[in-house]
């Protein structure tokens, strides 16, 4: 019989240490989530920045064209 | 026999971003719940193996992040191909995207593998080790082309070439598959193509698969996010992206 079912729900404790093994699940385990993390924060930089410069040349080029509005005037 | 509209619609830059964009939250929340749901199950309701003990459970995240990188090189060298060969730019603007994404699950594979095979092998690494090497191989072909890339100052040029880099690197990816079946290797064999069908019981095999759902639609919710991102950065001298950031500045 597979010994946590006779135990029953097993504590957080006897959780949290994995038989023992709680160094390399736990860090095996922190270190994907952390990369998966990172990758949201890294593809919404990437897209936050490209709109960002979009916005920066429609200003330049707007302004430009006034200046030369004004010029014409 | 004409190509049918969406066809032509994929190609689409305003298209594609548009569809990103609805699709996005739905993928993102898809991917979300399957991982947190398999995740609890694979390290509190799952059993522990019965010769592995506790440690057995990075079964529920090695796999995953190892055929998530490598499905994302196989996305990436076909996209790539399709912008080398048809001149679609948008096809080379997935292949950009996906690297960087590819490069990181791979990375997670090789970690997480290094971690489980200190207790099961007694050793973080093994050269020679096939399996560890082609993987190996897999992320310095994902950074090859992401460095490649960067060498040029003309996008197109850069397109071009590391697209060929990434098509001549597919040959990897079945090499990667039946390493641990060709040669005679520390890694353990496949567990779910095994011979005689999955080497799991259900209780663990349903936390497994939710996992490999979790981390795929997790994948491509972040390859749809960098693309929006690349698109944005290529056609950004366009009217639609001029309307697109006026309409979020105003």
């Amino acid at each position: 019989m597979d010994p946590r079912a006779r135990r029953g729900v097993p504590s957080v404790t006897e959780f949290l240490a994995m038989g023992g093994y709680a160094a390399y699940v736990w860090t095996a385990y922190g270190i994907t989530l952390l990369v998966l993390v990172l990758n949201v924060a890294a593809a919404r930089r990437r897209h936050r920045g490209a709109l960002r410069r979009a916005r920066e040349l429609d200003g330049r080029e707007t302004s430009r064209k006034q200046a030369t509005v004004r010029q014409l005037r | 026999m004409p190509l049918p509209r969406w066809f032509h619609l994929l190609g689409s830059p305003p298209f594609v971003y548009r569809l990103a964009s609805k699709l996005g939250p739905w993928i993102c929340a898809a991917g979300c719940l399957l991982l947190a749901v398999g995740g609890y199950w694979a390290l509190a309701v799952a059993p522990p193996d019965y010769q592995q003990g506790e440690v057995y459970r990075i079964i529920y995240i090695h796999p995953q992040t190892a055929y998530v990188g490598t499905m994302a090189y196989v996305l990436m060298a076909v996209a790539a191909g399709i912008g080398f060969v048809w001149r679609i730019k948008l096809a080379h603007a997935v292949a950009v995207s996906a690297a960087p994404i590819g490069a990181s699950f791979t990375f997670c594979a090789l970690v997480t593998g290094s971690i489980w095979g200190r207790p099961t092998w007694g050793t973080f690494w093994a050269w020679g080790d096939p399996r560890i090497m082609f993987e190996t191989l897999l992320l310095f072909l994902f950074l090859g082309y992401l460095m490649l890339r960067a060498a040029f100052d003309d996008r197109d040029k850069a397109d071009r070439v590391s697209a060929i880099l990434a098509v001549v690197g597919i040959v990897n990816v079945p090499i990667i598959h039946y390493s641990v079946i060709w040669w005679n290797t520390l890694h353990q064999g496949p567990t779910l193509f095994a011979e005689g069908g999955p080497a799991m019981t259900n209780d663990m095999l349903v936390p497994f698969l939710i996992m490999f759902a979790g981390f795929t639609f997790f994948f491509y919710w972040l390859l749809l996010t960098r693309l929006k991102g690349e698109i944005v950065e290529r056609e950004r001298a366009t009217r639609w992206i001029r309307e697109l950031v006026a309409g979020s500045r105003a």
